[in-house]
């Protein structure tokens, strides 16, 4: 099946079977590779992406399903050599030990963080409960997303892009 | 983990939607598809064909209205967690599907998609038979609509018929100053419960609780009332001694499943430990 979306400022027609997640359809087909896949059916987090902004599990989102959506995966949150406020938290608090979970960490903290700079401690942690994380314990992770909080509220700062 | 072949369409209408349906009888409807897709993953279903109803207009819409509450099928988490009406149009509904899962999951998952699962364990399905709520369906031969206290048959078996789709739940108006709670216990948030409790009374002029409802969820093979502990609550002023008879009436009423999540005995230990939780909270 033909399905047309917009990833990461540029928009993408590609040809998938049905069964094809979106996960898949990023990494093999459009070779973006930052999004990861641990347990393949929703449990770890690790393929996080945001979908029309807002953060969703790739790995339980068919690829024909986001015909004309626009994606954002952990690439089209970088900014080339220079770091995001949240990758440079991320990299002051060792939020990132082995490396497997961050894409799906930084995804969902961006998409909490743009609709709610001003999640406490607490909402940081419910919502960064369905990603995984063998490595750091947490606290690193939870720390680097409140710094991160900052950059966020004043919008100009937290453009990614 | 691979999800197995399978053909997919995206109707534009829901009479679109259910003809696709009656023309294949190995076909599955799709909404949020986070129940589905792990379903697939583990080849627990590999239907020839998936419908999904994405494009089916009007399905998501929250209506609160004097005569009841109503969801649309497609109405997700989320949308219930950021509408300001149903917290006090429905705040038992509210309190459970804050308990539903995680926050990616959330954005996808669907009221319609947890009634057609029907979870033993799953808050949605609990809440409806708890409030007395209708299932509204759409098939073939037209609407029907059904009391969630018929709909749920069994573990993950309902009365839905395979051309039929879930449009709506309705859910009766909800009277200001009705006393109620919920609360569950899973071992990690945002997993299934292991059990959960929904309540909730009304008061009569007297100081009298009336009206009880409690449901239970993750002990049988559906969601289900406690009615020996509701007949214990209605008529009673509730004080310490009410909720713990009623507790323990609920504890010994319950034949729980046993599983490798818990054994029954704990089941039940868990069903009366929530249930004074939830009576003394919805009391004070």
């Amino acid at each position: 099946m033909l399905v047309k979306f917009n990833v990461n400022g540029d928009t993408v027609e590609v040809d998938v079977d049905p069964r094809v997640s979106l996960a898949d359809c990023l990494r093999d087909v459009l070779h973006l590779t930052g999004t990861h896949l641990g347990c393949e059916h929703g449990v770890c987090g690790a393929c996080t992406v945001i979908i029309d902004e807002e953060a969703v599990r790739s790995c339980l989102t068919l690829a024909v399903q986001v015909d004309g959506a626009t994606i954002v995966t952990v690439e089209g949150l970088s900014n080339n050599d220079a770091l995001t406020p949240l990758q440079a938290a991320f990299r002051k608090h060792h939020a990132l030990q082995c490396g497997f979970c961050t894409p799906g960490m930084i995804t969902t903290a961006h998409a909490l963080l743009t609709e709610e700079p001003d999640a406490d401690a607490e909402r940081v942690r419910d919502v960064l409960s369905g990603n995984i994380c063998r490595c750091t314990g947490y606290v690193p992770i939870v720390e680097a997303v409140l710094e991160a909080r900052a950059a966020y509220a004043n919008p100009d700062k937290a453009d990614a892009s | 983990m691979k999800f197995p072949p399978f053909e997919y369409a995206c109707p534009a209408s829901l009479a679109d939607a259910v003809t696709r349906l009656s023309e294949d009888d190995d076909a599955m409807v799709l909404a949020g598809g986070q129940s589905l897709m792990p379903i697939l993953a583990f080849r627990l279903a590999a239907p020839r064909l998936l419908v999904d109803l994405k494009n089916v207009p009007g399905l998501d819409a929250i209506k609160i209205s004097a005569e009841d509450v109503r969801l649309g099928a497609r109405v997700r988490w989320c949308d219930i967690e950021k509408h300001l009406g149903l917290s006090v149009a429905q705040p038992l509904l509210a309190e459970a599907i804050s308990h539903v899962a995680h926050y990616q999951i959330r954005n996808r998952g669907t009221v319609g998609g947890s009634i057609a699962l029907a979870d033993p364990a799953a808050e949605m399905p609990g809440v409806a038979v708890t409030c007395d709520a209708e299932i509204a369906l759409t098939g073939k031969s037209g609407e029907r609509v059904v009391p969630a206290a018929e709909f749920f048959l069994g573990a993950m078996e309902t009365c839905l018929e395979p051309d039929e789709i879930i449009t709506e739940v309705r859910l009766p108006p909800w009277p200001s100053d009705r006393r109620w709670a919920f609360k569950e216990f899973a071992r990690r948030r945002g997993d299934f419960a292991l059990v959960g409790v929904a309540v909730f009374y009304d008061v009569d002029a007297n100081g009298c609780a009336a009206n009880a409802h409690i449901g239970v969820i993750g002990v049988s093979d559906r969601p289900c009332r406690l009615g020996s502990a509701e007949q214990i609550i209605n008529g009673a002023v509730l004080d310490a001694t009410v909720i713990e008879a009623a507790a323990e009436a609920a504890s010994n009423e319950i034949e729980p499943m046993e599983d490798h999540h818990a054994p029954a005995d704990y089941r039940c230990a868990l069903v009366k430990t929530l249930l004074e939780r939830a009576l003394t909270r919805a009391m004070a």
